[in-house]
């Protein structure tokens, strides 16, 4: 087996995987834009390996595996930081959750003493599951 | 002492795991200060600190996990908010603040937005030195600046807000590390608030002191730093905290 063919197949497998995720919802479609698009490069670059020589000599690049690793390299950055600021708003969206339902929890107490239901025992936080402490 | 009773006061006590030391100020509370609401804001503890508070004549907030002092504070400042309070006074439940000096906070609010307690002001008792003191003269010493007051110590959690701070702080408490204390007060002054700070004597806590290794004191003075270095780059916020503030 030519190592292009194999390269070849690579792409195309990939490529079918991410559109899979993407047709069962397992991947929400902001995330997986980024990979299809990856899919694509490889697969034009596994087609035409000659494509990569010639973009190397345009941006200077002498070694043109470097171009592949840098590029590569670059690009998980770029995911990883986007990864992390979407954490961020998820705790965010957590925290104001967390608030809202503290509130909530507190007024239907007071709602429930002012209407003289029976005291029932005080309904005490869960334990933190995650066990992560602040800051 | 007027102004407590002119002022609806909410005193807000942060917990996270303080079942030791919370019995002891709430007792505290309930004897100097009859008449004034105390609100428990349980972060996530896992020892029962919930249940033990609901024994006192206290509103509780359970949070589902643990947020932070800044998290707990931002639900206590949305709990005044809603239930139509005119100051909110932070007390740590760990017992470190004298809830005797209340009054002298509250007071306070008659000339500024935020009232800060300060351990380093006049009645002192309380050495920190190495790293974790340079930290405190850094930050006093920029803050000082920025709030154009004198303030030495900006890391205190013992403080009192006003009407106006308490809708900023409702929607623009920070929760990040050291965010409730540093970057809080950066937020007020940047939205137009003004702040003192009045001195009082701090004790003790109940359970345990504040590290005094260097190298954790080393690696707060960073943390330290980088929150206030990043909250005063933030520019872009005030119009929007401007607007919650007027």
């Amino acid at each position: 087996m030519s190592g292009q063919l194999f390269a070849e197949a690579c792409a195309v497998v990939t490529l079918l995987f991410m559109i899979e995720l993407l047709r069962r919802r397992r991947l929400r479609e902001k995330y997986v834009v980024l990979w299809i698009g990856v899919a694509l490069v490889v697969l034009v670059g596994a087609f035409f390996p000659r494509l990569l020589d010639q973009v190397a000599t345009v941006v200077g690049v002498t070694v043109p595996i470097n171009l592949i690793l840098f590029v590569g390299q670059l690009l998980l950055l770029v995911v990883c930081v986007q990864l992390s600021a979407e954490v961020s708003t998820l705790e965010q969206e957590s925290q104001t959750l967390a608030e809202e339902l503290a509130l909530l929890r507190n007024r239907v107490e007071r709602l429930e003493r002012a209407a003289g239901a029976a005291p029932r025992p005080p309904s005490v936080a869960d334990p933190d599951p995650s066990g992560r402490s602040p800051g | 002492m007027a102004s407590l009773q002119d002022r609806r006061v909410l005193i807000v006590l942060p917990a996270w795991n303080e079942a030791e030391s919370l019995p002891a100020i709430l007792t505290e509370i309930r004897s100097h200060l009859p008449g004034v609401s105390a609100l428990v804001v349980n972060d996530g503890s896992t020892d029962g600190t919930s249940a033990l508070a609901r024994q006192f004549d206290v509103e509780v907030l359970d949070l589902p996990f643990n947020l932070g002092v800044g998290g707990a504070m931002r639900a206590g400042f949305r709990y005044a908010l809603a239930e139509g309070f005119d100051a909110v006074v932070q007390v740590d439940a760990d017992g470190q603040h004298d809830p005797r000096d209340v009054p002298m906070l509250v007071e306070g609010l008659e000339q500024a937005d935020v009232v800060i307690g300060a351990r380093f002001a006049e009645r002192d008792a309380y050495e920190v030195r190495g790293p974790r003191r340079w930290a405190m003269k850094v930050l006093a010493g920029v803050l000082s600046r920025l709030a154009r007051t004198r303030l030495t110590d900006t890391t205190s959690g013992f403080r009192a807000s006003g009407p106006r701070a308490i809708r900023l702080f409702a929607a623009h408490y920070p929760a990040e590390y050291l965010g409730d204390t540093i970057e809080s007060l950066v937020i007020a002054v940047r939205s137009g608030l003004t702040v003192k700070q009045v001195g009082v004597a701090m004790r003790v806590r109940s359970a345990g002191r504040p590290s005094q290794h260097p190298v954790k004191a080393a690696v707060y003075l960073l943390r330290a730093c980088l929150a206030l270095g990043i909250s005063l780059t933030r520019r872009s916020q005030i119009a929007v905290e401007t607007e919650v503030a007027a």
